[in-house]
């Protein structure tokens, strides 16, 4: 069994900021991370491998020091890594992305036929969503998004049978690989790394493939030129015209400042206090 | 520690020529998602903000319906028309009882190719998520996820999708150049809520999907619903009471359940309080969890970061309670107390009891 | 398989990198093992960079280091309540290259030194915790980590794990840390445009800044406060005696708070925005406090050997010259086809010895004794300073010769004819 696992390396954006005085992002200092969502999917990739044996190719598309992020992946566990980084793939949104890794995935297919395609369900800085659905789309393969739970592989038959995450309740699909999977957040814990992953890791040469090498010939497919969406324009969300009331009294006394906090509220929304007091238990 | 990826630079309000193919697609399209017998509240609220667009750009509103043949579906038609829209295309097929992605994606894309839209919205949910991806893809159009606001450009008729980046830290808004049509997904809860007209009515177009069931690669075993009465409902809630990390340890979470339990409200919290697994990730509310619209919102030791933020700064009322005068929450909540929350929370608790005890007295 | 190399380091901060450094250069097959994410992520300094340690490393590292601003003047300030008695000393020789001083940000520095090991062919590995060492009998023959299958040999293990070392502790090589051997240092870093800073210290370009402070900023405790001008921020904190700290009930925080608002220091602060906040441990034992730095198999270099000289704030070049030494005697000793036995790693401490680590710290070896005995030099001195310069400068129509006399009156006031002179004499002895 074959699994190809596409990640993302992204800014840890718990710890952006914004510059207090030029208003613009502060990406210096802030460390880069394996985008955390593409870790369930590497651990559900990795549990598979355990039960059925197999390999586990990390895929990523990024400038070079997303290197760190594929060997990351390799520390727990994963067999293979490929970098995709070339000039061509800058200002790439959803679509152009897709195009890529689909591509690569398909030169991944040619060396040892890919069984399964996992991705994380968003990445914390694009938050979209896409690229999985769109490689899904690219590749023709079968599309199963916010799977909590692989129930089973059958790679004689070609079938995998999953839990998905539907608005209500769960889902129990059963389709053909190749299939292209991806994994809800909270599925798994990520597996702590053992020292042979570590030191091989630390020595593993990362394949590192240009846009020819990853199987893209037309350069508008990728990069700005492949990019349906533009960013127009990036600003900071308009402070609110009027700061909150801060209510203050002698002694800043708890109960005190409670009591004239609840006065002054419902003085001025009197059908809030209507609203709570129809809830009155 | 790195240096973050290069952003895209900005590039400024362009002028978009739009090729003669595409300047035939018009109209404004919903796509409208129901599950068990009941249209989901989001395609309601994107019918609501359609209605605005379809009005700037002069052009008619329409919801997608796509679901089994029967009495149900062809009443979502009638829920989309009286929350305005004036088209409604349905597509009945017994393939489609449940969400698939392939009937799905091929039902949406022949729609649109066959009728042209300019705009395609969906509700940015699971099913919204999984099919916009697809349908996209297919299409080969541009898609722009989770959008806070929508606005147009009526020199470019271009649709100007704005959303949060940098992990929430700032917006940027996002457009479409030479395709169509323009897609964009929005959360539950940020556009509010149209009133329902019922005098509305409008016209229904019929479509047929044209698919067997043999074709359809992935089969549906079985749906489990969830337990109800356990789900927490934040996105609906009227009043909400979350804690942060300025809570400091989760046994002082009791404060807000406390709180929560006199009110009858709901509790939620920050990313990194459901991340310590401190709450459910389902009380999670921000940018990355659920965007709620409550009549009154009480953030405790909370400082109110974007991430936050951008999830519950549209609640009607906003109370902050923070030890740091600091904090940013003091910049759009509407009424802050400066303290600890610890010894905060007992009173405010004590003082809305009294409160609704003289309430009923007064009867 | 457990693997085995010539050398594991244990740390990634500036002793661990010197010696991994230059092992890996000698062709020994080196293996460094850092519990943080990554190189620097656990450390914390000021932070000055003296370029003399770094030059014996790294002969070209001004080409790529990342420095921020290299130091032209260096001001000491004794304060009081609401002032201070400053000297500064500035001087166009250094602002001559090459530079002696850098203020440097210590997430970026170590970085760039952890990359320059690594080229040099050392293997790293990170968020990995070495939970204790493997010994045979006496002698240490490797490391156990946290990780499953965890176990690495090595001929020699150097242990540049830090001030809180608790290898060496659980080894048994030295003591558990005592609080007087130990300071409690905070500080922020606050954003600060440019032009503002050279402005307000008077410097431009590349030109920086460092203050050093003194007095009743640490209320009665042995300690100092520090401001260094960075290219884009500045770096203000504070330090005082572990056991101070635990005695006086105030925390490092709010010394720092209280040190901010001092009227002389929150001026220089206007303007910033706070970026960063963060707390270590600095060795302030000194010599007396120095455990056993070698044995079979295993030495110890930088912090975790409590190599920092309090009183010129020298730390991190200690940490590299220690670092670099311990590497340089296990490379002469491979190439003599000699064993990593105590006996022969006694040239290790016999360099340190002929260095200036060892004769500085020798020097000051009773500083932190008189020092802490003798709350004198926090409290009442600065007081007397201060009032003093504000008698002399406050033109008032009282005669000068009156102004002494009151001045020399208030000193044997407070601290007595015979309590002058044994301050003097203390101080005198001290410095010795």
């Amino acid at each position: 069994m074959h699994i190809v696992v596409c990640i993302k390396q992204v800014p840890d954006s718990a710890q952006i900021r914004v510059h207090p005085v030029t208003n613009t992002i502060m990406r210096q200092g802030v460390p880069a991370i394996v985008n955390p969502y593409d870790l369930f999917a590497l651990e559900e990739a990795l549990k598979l491998k355990d039960k059925y044996g197999g390999r586990v190719t990390v895929l990523t598309m990024g400038p070079p020091m997303a290197e760190a992020a594929l060997r990351k992946a390799i520390s727990y566990g994963a067999d293979d890594a490929v970098l995709v980084t070339d000039r061509a793939f800058a200002g790439s949104d959803t679509l152009a992305t897709s195009c890529a890794l689909a591509s690569a995935i398909t030169q991944i297919h040619k060396d040892m036929p890919v069984d399964l395609v996992f991705t994380g369900k968003q990445t914390i800085d694009g938050d979209t969503a896409q690229v999985g659905p769109g490689i899904a789309k690219r590749l023709n393969m079968q599309l199963l998004t916010y799977v909590s739970k692989v129930r089973s592989v059958d790679l004689e038959n070609h079938e995998i049978t999953v839990e998905r995450r539907s608005e209500g309740g769960v889902q129990l699909l059963k389709t053909r690989t190749p299939s292209l999977i991806t994994v809800l957040e909270g599925t798994n814990e990520m597996r702590f790394a053992t020292m042979t992953n570590m030191f091989r890791a630390s020595r593993y040469q990362i394949k590192i493939w240009n846009r020819e090498q990853a199987g893209i010939e037309d350069v508008t497919s990728v990069g700005l030129k492949g990019s349906p969406t533009v960013v127009s324009k990036v600003f900071a969300p308009t402070p609110r015209a009027v700061k909150a009331e801060i209510i203050q009294c002698e002694g800043e006394d708890p109960k005190e400042l409670s009591v004239t906090l609840l006065a002054k509220v419902f003085a001025k929304y009197p059908k809030l206090e209507k609203e709570i007091a129809k809830r009155a238990v | 520690m790195s240096e973050a990826p290069e952003v895209k630079k900005p590039m400024g309000k362009k002028r978009i020529e739009l090729d003669d193919r595409l300047k035939a697609y018009k109209g404004v399209w919903v796509f409208v998602e129901h599950e068990r017998g009941k249209i989901h509240p989001v395609s309601l609220e994107l019918l609501g903000e359609g209605r605005k667009l379809a009005d700037s750009l002069g052009v008619e509103l329409a919801g997608v319906v796509m679901g089994e043949p029967g009495e149900v579906t062809r009443s979502f038609c009638q829920e989309a028309f009286t929350h305005g829209a004036d088209l409604c295309y349905l597509m009945e097929d017994a393939l489609m009882a449940d969400y698939r992605n392939e009937p799905f994606t091929k039902g949406l894309t022949d729609l649109v190719n066959k009728y042209q839209p300019e705009i395609l919205l969906l509700g940015a949910t699971t099913l919204g998520r999984d099919l916009a991806g697809s349908v996209a893809t297919t299409l080969k159009t541009g898609l722009t996820a989770d959008c806070t606001e929508l606005n147009v450009d009526l020199e470019a008729r271009s649709l100007l999708a704005t959303r949060p980046t940098f992990g929430g830290s700032l917006l940027c808004t996002i457009q479409t150049l030479n395709y169509r049509p323009q897609m964009a997904t929005v959360r539950p809860r940020v556009m509010p809520m149209p009133e329902a007209d019922t005098t509305r009515t409008g016209q229904i177009i019929e479509d047929t999907l044209g698919m067997f069931e043999k074709d359809i690669i992935t089969k549906v075993l079985e749906f489990i619903p969830d337990a109800m009465q356990d789900k927490p409902q934040l996105p609906f809630a009227d009043i909400i009471i979350a804690g942060g990390r300025g809570m400091k340890k989760p046994e002082n979470f009791k404060l807000i359940w406390d709180l929560a339990a006199v009110l009858g409200a709901e509790v939620g919290g920050t990313r990194p309080v459901v991340q310590a697994g401190w709450l459910d990730l389902e009380r999670q509310v921000g940018q990355s969890g659920k965007t709620v619209r409550p009549k009154l919102y009480i953030a405790a030791g909370i400082s109110g970061a974007i991430q936050h933020r951008v999830g519950m700064d549209a609640s009607d009322v906003i109370i902050a309670i923070n030890s740091d005068p600091n904090a940013p929450i003091f910049d759009f909540a509407h009424y802050g107390i400066v303290g600890n929350a610890m010894t905060i929370l007992p009173q405010l608790t004590e003082a809305f009891r009294a409160h609704l005890a003289t309430a009923r007295k007064a009867g | 398989m457990a693997e085995k190399f010539d050398v594991i380091v244990v740390g990634a901060g500036p002793s661990g990198n010197a010696a991994a450094l230059r092992l890996a250069e000698a062709g020994l097959s080196v293996l460094q093992i850092e519990r943080g994410e990554s190189p620097g992520s656990k450390n914390v300094q000021g932070a000055i960079l003296y370029s003399d340690a770094l030059e014996k490393l790294i002969p070209d590292f001004r080409d790529d280091a990342p420095l921020e601003r290299h130091v032209i003047e260096q001001r000491m300030w004794v304060l009081d309540d609401d002032s201070f008695v400053g000297s500064h000393y500035r001087s166009d020789s250094f602002n001559k290259e090459p530079y002696n001083r850098y203020t440097m940000i210590r997430a970026q520095f170590d970085k760039w030194f952890s990359e320059r090991v690594q080229k040099a062919g050392a293997l790293l590995i990170c968020e990995t915790t070495v939970s204790h060492l493997l010994l045979d009998g006496q002698r240490v023959i490797g490391v156990m980590t946290d990780r499953q299958g965890g176990e690495i040999y090595a001929d020699a293990v150097i242990l540049a794990d830090g001030v809180n070392s608790l290898l060496a502790k659980k080894a048994g090589f030295h003591p558990e840390i005592k609080p007087k051997n130990v300071a409690l240092a905070v500080k922020e870093i606050h954003f600060m445009p440019q032009e503002l800073i050279e402005q307000r210290f008077g410097v431009k370009g590349d030109e920086g800044v460092v203050i050093e402070m003194v007095g009743k900023i640490t209320k009665g405790m042995m300690g100092t406060g520090f401001l260094y001008t960075n290219r884009e921020s500045i770096t203000i904190g504070v330090g005082c005696m572990l056991s101070d700290f635990k005695n006086q009930k105030i925390t490092p925080y709010e010394l720092l708070e209280q040190m901010k608002a001092h009227p002389s220091i929150q001026p220089m602060l206007e303007g910033g925005e706070m970026k960063e906040y963060t707390a270590h441990l600095i060795p302030e034992g000194g010599f007396n406090a120095i455990p056993n730095l070698y044995g079979d198999g295993w030495m110890i270099v930088g912090d975790a050997g409590m190599f920092v000289n309090a009183v010129h704030r020298e730390g991190s070049n200690l940490a590299m010259t220690t670092g670099m030494h311990a590497a340089d005697t296990l490379i002469e000793l491979k190439n003599e086809g000699e064993d990593f036995s105590a006996a022969n790693l006694k040239r290790y401490k016999a360099r340190l010895d002929e260095s200036y680590v060892m004769k500085d710290l020798k020097k000051y070896k009773n500083m932190p004794d008189v020092f802490h005995t003798n709350p004198q030099f926090f409290n009442d001195y600065p007081d007397l300073i201060s009032q003093a310069a504000r008698t002399m400068l406050t033109v008032d129509g009282v005669d000068k010769k009156t102004k002494e006399k009151e001045i020399r009156k208030s000193f044997r006031q407070r601290r007595s004819l015979f309590g002058l002179m044994g301050d003097a004499f203390k101080l005198w002895r001290a410095f010795e």
